[in-house]
Formats: structure tokens, sequence, C-alpha cells
């Protein structure tokens, strides 16, 4: 039987629901049904708005779709304009204040405490700057990601920037897949060193090249069915399709079409590719497009450039992340500036607008790594750009743990997670900066931490994995997590051995400490992290986890979910305001 | 009075009369399971899988994990509250519940 969602879907979903959206704005947050809160909730999804938590009752998420990253000149800004006037909340956050940008892992932004009663002027504002928030959630094509340098890369096979917008332009909006089964993932990658991550997405485009009628042709091989949520991960499968760059539209189409007339619709957990592929196979998927969905004869897949992969591959060299400064295919820079758990104040984000344009294009990118990248920076530019005060905040140099860091949304605004995240993180951060040696030639070490399974921070390819989880200290039931190690993408990616459990908060510093300590210990010349962990089984590995109280301090150690805002004064959820007006004003009150 | 009971937010609430009764992220104390070696489980509620009513009780069965062993998995029926005229009553997270 379908699913609510489904039946809800059914019934108004796509465009059409900012015509409603926009009504409720008009009339106000009383005017959603109570009876209708599910189905609407369920629906503003599709335009990006997610209904915060407990506590935070009508209050949104906002997310705005960047295709693979990119912000042209002046749209930063204003996303820091729009962040100032509407983003502000009933609290602040002790460390960033009362507004800010999230930078996420898949090259968008969010903003919190967003009315619905601001919802069409926000939108107004960001039409007229060629921004939107559609599909930005929701059951349908998601913002597409890949090389957040690409079109731009010294390393680029196929110029996937091009493929990626007319992806982008073809799907958005388009009422033939408006209405899939399960979000819907897709990656596009032009580089040699696998920066689109396209293993963890529901379907991959990843360069290849291929002789046809005598000549070598470049473009892309196929891949589907990959992803990281619910203790259910998969890397994408390879369909043995290979596409020319000018039929990625067509073949992109046809697959996202047999997703949406063959995935599981009666149950949401049973519903993306990921299942299907697993249920009939890579070549069955083949079969299945090649018979139902396309006209022509499909190609087989071409030569693959994976052995070149160096993104997050755990290998020395290469392309670990866009962190830095490097030269673009043009003789201009791009400099990568490290935001830690991509989170950014709206002063910094206005300033980085400013930046930008000063000295480089405007133009900035974000990267899977929740990082920012002002391109188009001419060589005679760099030294004043370097000298500029925001880079001291955001490093193009950053400390290796600094770096590596990656956190998710947590308990301060998502329903989902377990555990406090983003703050957490930030003092992970720099108590392994200030407090542990980083081993010989690590230049950067991926910490991912993530508040549930969902695997927002994508925790299963990092060196150390967090995942939110609750144990027992003292008798009390405190947050935790569990620790993952050895994970990464490259040629043969891996998921991280989940090898110790239930790992209370404030115990995870020395924890990590301890590992690096044995690392720089046991490990063999100058091998990298990840060939240690390979060379170990779980048990092995499990033996390195020796978590230990430290001068570290948590203050998040308590049930984070049960309190309306972790930082405020009052916490407890009575405390709350919300439901609240348009002025923020608690609604009901005089 | 028909009350609509439903899971939302992909498995984080048990939503009663659409707004948010139950969320995930909770320690229940559970006796009587067969979930793991326990004799009283304390069983983090990672998400709601499925949920149903048994008269007016509200229940569901939970994906989740043994703050105490470590074992994981699915959690069988278990009770999460009462609807008594239009209102719904949680169970304390305090009450050790059987399950099934």
């Amino acid at each position: 039987m379908p699913s609510d969602v489904e039946r809800w879907k059914e019934e108004v979903y796509g465009v059409e629901i900012r015509d409603h959206l926009e009504r409720f704005a008009e009339e106000g947050w009383d005017a959603i049904p109570d009876d209708e809160h599910d189905e609407w909730f369920e629906r503003f999804k599709w335009w990006g708005l997610y209904h915060q938590r407990k506590g935070q009752e009508s209050y949104f998420m906002m997310r705005i779709g960047t295709p693979n990253g990119v912000l042209e000149p002046g749209q930063m800004r204003v996303v820091g304009e729009i962040a100032d006037e509407y983003a502000r909340g009933p609290a602040s956050n002790p460390e960033f204040g009362e507004t800010w940008a999230d930078f996420t892992t898949r090259q968008s932004i969010q903003l919190h405490w967003i009315k619905v009663e601001d919802v069409p002027d926000i939108f107004d504002k960001l039409d007229d700057a060629g921004l939107s928030t559609m599909q930005a959630c929701g059951d349908s094509w998601r913002n597409i990601v890949g090389c957040p340098v690409a079109g731009k890369d010294k390393n680029e096979v196929v110029d996937a920037l091009d493929v990626t917008l007319d992806l982008h332009d073809a799907f958005k909006g388009n009422e033939e897949h408006t209405n899939l089964p399960r979000k819907w993932k897709v990656s596009v990658t032009g580089c040699r060193e696998g920066c689109g991550q396209g293993d963890i997405n529901d379907l991959a485009f990843e360069p290849a090249t291929k002789e046809i009628d005598g000549e070598t042709v470049e473009g892309f091989n196929v891949r589907v069915g990959g992803g990281l949520a619910r203790k259910e991960p998969r890397f994408a499968r390879n369909v043995d399709v290979f596409v020319r760059p000018d039929r990625v539209g067509p073949v992109a189409g046809a697959i996202s079409a047999l997703f949406r007339d063959y995935g599981d619709r009666d149950n949401r957990f049973n519903a993306r590719i990921k299942f299907l592929v697993d249920e009939w196979g890579p070549e069955k998927v083949r079969r299945v497009l090649q018979e139902e969905y396309v006209d022509w004869e499909l190609e087989t897949a071409g030569d693959d450039l994976r052995s070149e992969y160096t993104y997050n591959a755990g290998t020395h060299g290469g392309h670990a992340d866009h962190v830095g400064v490097h030269e673009q295919n043009d003789g201009n820079y791009y400099v990568g500036l490290d935001v830690l758990v991509g989170r950014m104040g709206v002063d910094d984000v206005i300033e980085l607008a400013d930046v930008a344009d000063e000295y480089g294009s405007g133009e900035i990118r974000l990267t899977q790594r929740q990082n920012a990248i002002i391109t188009d920076v001419p060589e005679e530019d760099l030294d004043a750009l370097l000298d500029e005060p925001l880079l001291e905040d955001y490093s193009p140099d950053p400390h290796p743990f600094m770096r590596g860091s990656i956190a998710c949304t947590g308990t301060e605004f998502c329903s989902l997670s377990i555990v406090e995240t983003k703050n957490r993180q930030v003092r992970y951060g720099r108590w392994l900066r200030d407090n542990v040696d980083v081993p010989d030639g690590v230049q950067d070490f991926h910490i991912h931490l993530s508040g549930c399974t969902a695997s927002c921070a994508q925790p299963q390819i990092a060196d150390v994995s967090l995942r939110g989880m609750k144990t027992r200290k003292d008798g009390e039931p405190v947050e935790a997590f569990d620790i993952g190690l050895g994970g990464g993408l490259g040629e043969n990616p891996e998921f991280a051995d989940w090898v110790a459990m239930r790992v209370p908060a404030d115990e995870v510093p020395g924890a990590i400490a301890n590992l690096l300590s044995t690392f720089e210990e046991r490990r063999e010349g100058d091998e990298t992290f990840r060939d240690f962990c390979r060379r170990r089984d779980e048990d092995e590995l499990a033996e390195l986890v020796e978590p230990e109280e430290t001068s570290y301090e948590d203050p998040f150690m308590h049930n984070t979910k049960m309190t309306w805002y972790p930082y405020a004064e009052d916490d407890d959820l009575d405390a709350s305001p919300a439901p609240t007006r348009a002025d923020g004003t608690p609604a009901g009150s005089d | 009075m028909t009350v609509s009971i439903r899971q939302f937010d992909d498995g984080a609430w048990i939503h009663v009369a659409d707004s948010r009764a139950v969320g995930a992220g909770e320690v229940r104390r559970v006796t009587d399971h067969d979930f793991c070696p326990c004799t009283v489980g304390h069983v983090l509620v990672e998400a709601f899988v499925d949920v149903g009513v048994a008269g007016h009780d509200v229940r569901a069965r939970v994906a989740g994990q043994c703050i105490d062993c470590g074992t994981d998995g699915v959690l069988d029926w278990l009770t999460f509250g009462r609807v008594d005229g239009g209102t719904f009553r949680p169970v304390s997270t305090d009450a050790v519940q059987q399950v099934g």
C-alpha cells in the first residue's frame, strides 16, 4: 500500500507547492491547518524548507541548491543579506552568534530560523539573484554535485561544469521527474582525481574514454545505486554504460525515469535506488534501461580513470581536498579556504563576497568538504588576498585537524540526530590542534562527525568516523559516539570499520590522541593512516582505540535532544517560545 | 473521534494528530524481550520503523541499539503512549516496559 507521503505527493507536489506556501505566508503560521501539518511540512521540503525540530515549531531550515557549488558573482552577498535579515532565531549559538550560513556536504547552503511569513520575500530575492531552493530537499533531483573547480581545473578530462548545469536546467522543475520515490542524488565528475565523490551517489557520471569507430572519445562511465544512510551504505555499481557528454541528459533522464517507475513507493526505508540495484543487479538495471528507456544502442563502459583518483583516497599527494592555493587552467589561481564544520557567521559571509569581488571574479564555490573557494585570482593579487584578515579565520593553510573536520547539523536543529555535533566538533578540533602531535607527513586528517545513521557528514568515508550514539557513564545516559576507522574513496573505496562502540563524547578526543600516538609508533615507514588501517583486521583496529578522559571538557554530555535549543540559558523544552508569530513573539500570547 | 497516527521525518518521530508525539533518540527500558541478552535492555531508539495501534495504545517497532551490551536490530512492538479522548499520553522513559 502506498505510504501517506505518496498519497500527499499524489494530491499536491512540485512547483505548485509554492502557491500554497505564499498563501500560508500571507495568512500566517496559524493558517496551516493543525490536522494538515504533516502533509504540508512534507511537501514544503520540495521547495527546500524543512520544519525544525521539537521546541522550534514554526521555524524552518531553508536549503539553497547551488549546482556544483558554484555561486556566481554577487550571489554569496545575497545569501549573506538574506541570512542577516531573516535567519535569526530567539537564541544565539555560543560559537557562531545569532546568524550564519552553513555550507553542506552537497555543496549547498542552509539557513535556519526561517519564518514561513518571510518565505515569499526570500524567494523573490533569491529569484532576482538567480538562486533557488527548488528541489533542495524532498523526493526529486537534489543539488547536483561535482568537482568544485570543474571548468577551471588543470586536471580535468571532460568539462563537467557545462554538463552539470545542463542537467540542473533540464531536471529542476521538470514535471516528468518532479515526484520520485525518494531523494535522487546525482554527481558529475570530469577531473582525474575523483573529486565528485560519485561512488556515494544514486547516479554518478565519471570520466572515461572509449574507442568508437576508430576514434578516442571522451565522456563518462555510469554508476548507479550509491548512498550512505541507515547503516546500509553502498558504493555505486558499474552498469557498464559509456555516454558522450552530449548524451548525459537523455541517459540521466532515462535512469531517473526507471527509478520513478520501479522504485519502491510502499516502503520509504526501501525506496532508494541502491535497494533496487541490490535486488536487480547492475546487469538487469542496464537491460531494463536499454529495453524500456532509451531508443538507441547504449555503449558499453569505456576506460575509466579510477586508478588516478586521489580525492579522499588516503594517499600521499594528490587532492585530498581543495584547500590551499592552486593554479587554474587559465593561469589564474583558486584559493580554497577552510570553513570549520562548514559554518560561517553572516558578517564573514558578506566579507567573503567582498574579498572574492576584490581579488577574483567574484565567483565563490563550495566543496563537498564544507569549504569555500575563491576563484579566478590573478597571480599578482595572491599575496594581497592571502594577507586579508578574513583568511586568518578561514585559512588556506589550516592545521590538519581543523582542515579535516566535517560535521552535520545535529540536535541543534535536526529531528533525527541523537547528539550535538557542530559545536562539539569545533571543540574537538581545537583540542586536537592544541594537544596532539600531527604524525609526520600528514597534511590533512579526516574526522567526519555525524549525529545519526542518516550520515549527512559522510562518516563512513573518513580516517576517523564518528556516529552519534548514547551510552551510560557513572550510571547516567550520556551522549556518545561509535568510532570507525579507515574509510575513504579512491580507486578502491572502503567504508570505515566500526571498531569502538558507544564511546562517551568526552573520551573521544583522548581516543583519537591515543590512536594517533600508536599510529606514529607502529606505522611502517611513511605509510598513510588508511594503509595502516588496511593492514589490520577489525579486532586489531579495535585494540588501537583507547578512550580516556583528558583535559577536554564537553558541555553537551546531557541529553541535548530534550532541550528546545541546546545553548539557551534555560534550555528546557517548556521554556521554548515556539511556535511564534512572524515578529517572533510566542503564538497565543497577547 | 479519529486521530491520525504515523511515522514521520524518515522515522524520526511518531506523529499523533499531526503533532510530534514521540521522538527517536531516547532510551527505552524493556523486559521480556529477545532483543539482547540483558534482563532489562536499555534500547536507544534510532528510528521508528513501523507505527500501529492496539486499542487505544500507540505502538511502534523501532530500529535501535542496547546502550549496555551493544546489540542492535529491530525491537518488537512496544507501546509508546495511549490516546485518551483525543489526547496523547506518552509512556514515561523511566518506565520498564514489556515487549510484544
